[in-house]
């Protein structure tokens, strides 16, 4: 294998995901091969990380996630994150991370009682993450697309403790300046928790969409760098082995 | 032979819908009423002859793992004949 080989990328498909094609157009816009995955399938193939799309596995039956983790496919990602791979989860990927426990916390109803469709400003907390490391250090938030009802982000005391500590909370909703502030909290997620990592900081979740954020029409490319911050991150670790 | 779990957000959680709830039973002139939480209920189907005590300890499990999330829920259950 040669460092100039573009990464590959799962894209996990479950049904009523609706992000997975995103993600794979997202990232082949950023040069990476993407392949999607069937959630019933046990095995991820060879790849360099995985991507849990958004959507509404299961039709959010019983909670948004509850179902999708138990999918076959889950396990295989599961041993994928135990080997140190990178994952990804976005949106109902995120709540799907959360419920498998490959991430603390859950996601409950927005405090406002409705879908939250709009762009938000995210302040990048740790840079020195494979997720981060390629964001603008400026001080400028990046801005990103948000589509959700179910994004409040919650964990006990001691949770949010060692998060704080470890500085595993990666992106935090802000406002056009920088501030994290109430006002700029769309759905009511403590210490306006956007996006959090593992202890090992190979596995993330946000709820904010950087696949619906690399192409300027869209309204932002902002995603880009998350994505890339990726990219980069197995492109050091390819380099190293 | 049935299962009848309740499921109720922690007290520590955010539960917009019960504060949504309680502020409508307040402006219909419910008096009284000084807190709601909006959960769930879930009823299973068991065949008949199912021991008790078996289903319980399958649906503890089951509630721990699935049908109740531990972070942000609690959960009680009954095995009524």
């Amino acid at each position: 294998m040669t460092p100039t080989q573009a990464m590959r990328f799962a894209i996990l498909q479950f049904p009523a995901s609706n992000c997975d094609q995103d993600c794979v157009h997202a990232l082949r816009v950023l040069g990476a091969q993407a392949k999607l995955v069937w959630h019933k399938d046990t095995s991820l193939g060879e790849v360099d990380a995985v991507i849990v799309p958004g959507g509404f596995s299961y039709g959010d039956a019983l909670r948004c996630g509850a179902i999708a983790r138990f999918s076959p496919v889950m396990q295989a990602v599961s041993r994928f994150a135990d080997n140190g791979g990178l994952v990804l989860g976005i949106c109902n990927g995120f709540q799907i991370l959360c419920e498998a426990g490959l991430l603390p916390g859950a996601l409950i109803r927005n405090r406002d009682l409705r879908f939250h469709c709009e762009q938000v400003f995210l302040k990048t907390a740790n840079f020195e993450t494979p997720f981060t490391s390629g964001i603008r250090r400026d001080g400028v938030p990046i801005r990103i697309p948000i589509a959700h009802g179910e994004g409040c982000y919650f964990a006990d005391a001691p949770t949010l403790e060692r998060l704080q500590a470890q500085h595993q909370i990666l992106w935090q909703y802000c406002d056009a300046r920088g501030a994290v502030t109430d006002a700029a909290n769309p759905n009511g997620s403590v210490l306006n928790i956007a996006g959090i990592a593992n202890e090992r900081f190979n596995v993330a979740g946000l709820m904010p969409h950087p696949d619906r954020a690399v192409e300027e029409i869209l309204g932002t490319e902002d995603g880009r760098s998350i994505l890339n911050s990726m990219v980069s991150a197995l492109e050091s670790r390819r380099a190293a082995a | 032979m049935k299962a009848k779990l309740v499921i109720t957000p922690k007290k520590a959680v955010l539960d917009p819908q019960g504060k949504t709830v309680a502020n409508a039973l307040e402006h219909m002139g419910y008096a009284g009423v000084i807190g709601v939480r909006v959960g769930k209920y879930i009823e299973i189907d068991l065949a008949p002859g199912t021991s008790a005590a078996a289903a319980d300890k399958a649906l503890n499990e089951a509630a721990l793992r699935f049908l109740s999330n531990p972070v942000i829920e609690d959960y009680r259950l009954e095995i009524v004949e």
